[in-house]
């Protein structure tokens, strides 16, 4: 659905989408933080009690979980582990590959179970599937129709110099 | 491969500092981490063994500033240089906005830049990349040690096209933030074309 080398780029409107999706997901399966990330390693959107957590670092390692694991399967002639489950004393993490590009983590403790969390981790990737599916959809035509400018298309020498200043 | 964030008015690049084992790649990331400021900067992750080779990838996020009403943040990793990590180095390359390459200057790793040169532009091949056509810095690095190789040598054994080059002792910190910014600088001028 989106090419090897296209930039993801996120709107509001889908990024509204998303985030009522995962709010639901994160109360049906009482989770504490649930969050997506680009499989590159860029985060995209988290919800819950995120306050004290290095988000960012995260989801770079997330990815690079996902990427190893992904390595793994092909060594064993499987294209990829779509779902990864992490039990700690207090804390686990289920990860689980959404539409073939996005990463869904879900940190949850003894007030949810695997079981719950694995069956409604189901249900919100199929609808976080059709917003991606949207989203690569409205790239797409906006591509096909000329409307899509980088933000960076006016950019000039001095804006990119003033960075460094 | 940027992410462009219209909700949150943010973009996040991807840039790699490849090169072959113990020619400071992390080195580069660590002085970049002690001098920028503690709100520019998140946490560095560094995935070693226990000796402080790098296993998997060191990570360092920084943000740089806005450019029009945008945020710009740039994510630093780096590969492990042992020849026998290359599954993981192919890893991290997916995605990449921008490349750093980070050669050893001493004479006796001359061989072993030359092998690091051409894995990055296979395992790029095989993620679908061109090096000619990203953002590319060299940086020869070591450059206080006693016995380096000419920088005319160098130059014509791993940078034939002439990307920007810096000479660099990632140590003290010399030539780190002017090859930081000639490759962001790249990547930014790379996202006004709008090529990819």
């Amino acid at each position: 659905m989106f090419g090897p080398q296209s930039s993801l780029v996120m709107y509001d409107e889908e990024l509204k989408r998303i985030n009522a999706t995962i709010e639901k997901l994160l109360r049906e399966a009482n989770a504490k933080v649930i969050f997506l990330v680009d499989k590159n390693g860029q985060l995209i959107t988290a919800v819950g009690e995120t306050e004290h957590l290095d988000t960012t670092s995260l989801a770079s390692l997330t990815a690079g979980n996902i990427a190893a694991t992904g390595g793994l399967a092909k060594l064993i002639g499987e294209k990829e582990f779509s779902i990864l489950f992490h039990e700690g004393e207090k804390d686990n993490l289920h990860i689980s590959i959404v539409a073939g590009r996005v990463i869904l983590v879900v940190i949850f403790d003894q007030r949810s179970s695997l079981g719950l969390v694995r069956l409604r981790v189901k249900k919100a990737s199929d609808e976080l599937g059709d917003i991606f599916q949207d989203l690569a959809k409205k790239a797409e035509d906006m591509e096909a129709g000329g409307e899509f400018q980088s933000p960076f298309a006016e950019i000039t020498d001095d804006d990119i110099d003033n960075l460094f200043s | 491969m940027s992410f462009i964030n219209y909700a949150s008015r943010e973009i996040n690049c991807k840039i790699v500092y490849y090169g072959p084992g113990l020619c400071g790649k992390t080195t580069n990331l660590q002085f970049v981490y002690q001098k920028t400021a503690p709100e520019a900067k998140g946490k560095m992750i560094s995935l070693a063994t226990e000796t402080e080779r790098t296993l998997f990838f060191d990570f360092l996020p920084l943000a740089l500033g806005e450019i029009r009403g945008f945020k710009t943040r740039f994510h630093l990793y780096t590969v492990p240089g042992q020849v026998f990590y290359d599954a993981s180095r192919k890893l991290i390359l997916k995605g990449v906005d921008g490349v750093v390459f980070v050669a050893d200057s001493q004479e006796e790793r001359l061989d072993a830049n030359i092998e690091s040169l051409e894995n990055l532009k296979v395992n790029l091949e095989e993620q679908g990349y061109q090096l000619e056509k990203l953002p590319f810095v060299m940086q020869y690095n070591k450059r206080d040690l006693p016995n380096v190789s000419p920088l005319e040598e160098l130059r014509s054994l791993l940078n034939p096209t002439n990307v920007p080059e810096y000479e660099a002792c990632a140590t003290t910190g010399e030539g780190v933030f002017e090859t930081l910014k000639a490759v962001a600088k790249l990547i930014l001028i790379d996202l006004k074309k709008g090529g990819r």
